[in-house]
């Protein structure tokens, strides 16, 4: 098994036209026949999209989510439009009842955010994002824009709140010989739609999950939350073998470090409590990024 | 982005908030003209830098009982030696640093008859997702303090974006501060209007410190510090006018100008990542191996070569980098157009420190193949921990 994806998940692309959007279709399509079914265009709705690596790849345009839901049953979608629109996208998404929504896009003000989240409270729909890398399930499905070829099936749940930090993971892992369930990037923004807990729940109630690795990173209270949640379900006894990391142990207070959620405000946020938390909860942080593997093999080995 | 008290408070001023009459001025010959505009007989000196703790800083320049960065003046002299006094010298406060910042603005302000000192901030609640007011009865003081010491002083409460702030919300808040009377009064109205402010400007923090309750029962805004949402600027062009660059880092405005994330730092290796979380990542294994990191650099998903070579040149114009160490872990970013950035980039600035490159990822044979064919003196790692002991090696043994 996987979570939230996998080789049935039939997938729209919101903003599909502009060059991002574009390329990681062509990727996604090019990957174990990821079930890309048609792209949204406001204005384009009619036209068609043909791949720049396989021009029999072609995917129908629709002038709007519900319109390309309807004529596809598709059950996802992804979102790269521009940061100025994603908001409004994300909206659209969540009002066609779209059941999974990723959101690529970096950079949404986060006034659009609390905007989307609110209508997400009201809704059926799960949105992963924004300003995350997506999701992967090995040689079934991939949304977003992580790079297939370091993926193996296997074993292991990713979950992170940093796209190359989740590259990290699944390169260690799949050298390491255990290859992934499914990796998740919940996004680095301060405001989203799925946070470390809710992906926590689907893999550990996932049979083929045996271990999972979670990274975080400074800058709010989710991971010190997700610990909480781990040390709760372990006393009903619920748990798997896990492994983490926090990154920002140098970075200076005050300063948002890229992400936009990565910052220490008001002695909040930092790396060292994380951490604490995090071993608290009987999860092995590794001190180092390139680490992340074998940390979870001495884990697995007890 | 920040912006000086003076700014925030015109900007409040705008949705209706109480805030004093308030003159800036830029130079001492400006500041008897400045106080001549206000009723006095009381006058507040402001230093106009973007850190907190003016009050209790103290001036470089000046002797150390010299009086700090916020003065009181009871007379048109009074003023004007303040203001030759604090003009142009670094003013050292507790979120300076030890070099201070240059004072060259001062907001010269009616002052107040003060009852009580109260706090009050609105930011986003993460756990939330939605804006909430911090409030306390203890203002005036270092907030962080409070919540340390005394945190069942502080109130928090959301705002549901749908409804924006009820009559429920401002009740709530007028008793967690205490207020009766005209207070309560003005504090219904100001709540709201604040509120109202903060998500419109797109604010990231909007603090208050303190919100006063004068002798005559009357609230004022006393003291007000905005940021504003760096990815939402883009719709407020009157914010964007209030930016003053002299407050910022000169390399992180030029990387800001072609959109990569820089922050500067102390150590000695500078960095180039691909990525935020992999970026800091890459100053921690830096340090894990026993030096320090010059500089937070992103370069983002959609890095061109211009990026790539415009963050190279932003990195090897800091003195204090003895070593550079590239770390890309291709997703959306290709590994060789890295590569050929890097490459451009050199050839262009030269190279007079260690360069360590590991790719990975996307496109990555391609990558080294144009790293390895470009004749550069660059040392190829496999991966990040390979990388990061190679390049502390480099800077340590060539040191």
């Amino acid at each position: 098994m996987s979570i939230l994806v996998n080789k049935d998940t039939k997938i729209i692309v919101q903003g599909l036209t502009g060059k991002t959007g574009s390329f990681h279709t062509e990727q996604a399509l090019q990957y174990y026949g990821t079930q890309m079914v048609a792209g949204v265009h406001p204005k384009k709705g009619g036209e068609s999209w043909t791949s720049n690596l396989d021009a029999d790849a072609k995917l129908p345009i629709y002038a709007s989510v519900g319109e390309a839901k309807e004529a596809t049953g598709a059950d996802a979608s992804v979102i790269y439009v521009p940061p100025a629109g994603a908001g409004a996208a994300i909206i659209e998404a969540i009002d066609a009842e779209i059941p999974f929504i990723s959101c690529i896009t970096e950079g949404i003000p986060v006034a659009d955010m609390v905007k989307v989240k609110r209508r997400l409270e009201k809704s059926n729909s799960r949105l992963l994002g924004p300003n995350c890398p997506g999701i992967l399930t090995p040689e079934e499905c991939k949304i977003g824009i992580m790079p297939g070829s370091i993926f193996k099936k296997g074993s292991v749940g990713v979950v992170s709140r940093s796209g190359t930090l989740t590259y990290e993971a699944v390169f260690q892992t799949s050298n390491a010989g255990l290859g992934q369930t499914t990796a998740v990037g919940i996004g680095g923004d301060p405001v989203k739609g799925t946070e470390f807990i809710d992906v926590l729940e689907m893999f550990l109630a996932d049979d083929e999950t045996q271990s999972i690795i979670m990274i975080g990173e400074i800058g709010g209270s989710a991971e010190e939350e997700a610990a909480q949640f781990i040390k709760d379900e372990a006393k009903k006894g619920r748990n798997k073998p896990m492994a983490g990391f926090i990154a920002g142990r140098t970075a200076p207070p005050g300063r948002t470090m890229g992400h936009a959620g990565a910052v220490i405000s008001g002695g909040k946020g930092g790396a060292e409590d994380k951490i604490a938390a995090m071993e608290d909860a009987g999860i092995k942080v590794s001190p180092s990024p390139a680490k992340l593997g074998e940390t979870l093999l001495e884990v697995l080995k007890g | 982005m920040n912006i000086h008290e003076y700014q925030a408070k015109a900007v409040l001023k705008e949705y209706g908030a109480p805030v004093a009459e308030g003159v800036a001025i830029f130079s001492a010959d400006e500041a008897e003209a400045a106080a001549k505009q206000l009723p006095g007989p009381l006058w507040v000196v402001k230093s106009q830098i973007h850190a907190g703790g003016r009050g209790k800083g103290k001036f470089k320049e000046l002797a150390a009982d010299a009086k700090g960065g916020v003065r009181l003046a009871f007379s048109l002299e009074e003023v004007t030696s303040h203001a030759k006094e604090m003009l142009g010298n670094a003013l050292v406060t507790k979120q300076t640093g030890d070099s201070g910042k240059v004072v060259n603005r001062l907001y010269i302000e009616d002052g107040a008859d003060i009852e009580r000192e109260l706090y009050l901030s609105i930011l986003v609640d993460r756990t939330v997702g939605r804006p909430a007011f911090v409030v306390s009865t203890e203002g005036g003081m270092d907030i962080e303090a409070v919540a340390e010491e005394t945190p069942e002083k502080i109130h928090n409460l959301p705002i549901d974006p749908d409804t924006g702030v009820t009559e429920a919300n401002a009740k709530q808040l007028c008793d967690w501060l205490k207020l009766d009377g005209q207070a309560r009064e003005d504090g219904m109205t100001l709540f709201p209007i604040l509120h109202k402010a903060f998500v419109e400007k797109d604010m990231a923090l909007l603090e208050v410190n303190p919100l006063i309750v004068m002798k005559d029962g009357r609230l004022r805004v006393l003291d007000a510090k905005v940021s504003f949402d760096g990815n939402a600027l883009f719709r407020h062009d009157d914010i964007m006018a209030l930016r003053d660059e002299t407050e910022e880092d000169a390399k992180e405005i030029e990387a800001s100008k072609y959109d990569l994330a820089y922050v500067a730092l102390d150590g000695d290796i500078g960095c180039m990542v691909n990525g935020a979380g992999l970026a800091m990542a890459t100053m921690d294994i830096i340090k894990l191996y026993g030096s320090e990191p010059a500089n937070f650099l992103d370069v983002g998903g959609g890095a061109s070569k211009e990026k790539v070579t415009a963050a190279f040149k932003i990195i090897t114009s800091d003195p204090n980098v003895k070593g550079i160490l590239v770390n890309i872990f291709g997703g959306i970013m290709r590994c060789d157009v890295i590569a050929e950035g890097v490459v451009a980039a050199v050839k262009e600035v030269g190279l007079q420190v260690p360069l360590v490159v590991r790719l990975e990822g996307t496109n990555v044979e391609l990558g080294k193949k144009i790293i390895n064919e470009s004749g550069l003196n660059v040392i190829a790692a496999d991966d990040l921990d390979d990388a990061a002991q190679k390049i502390v090696k480099a800077v340590k043994g060539g040191a």
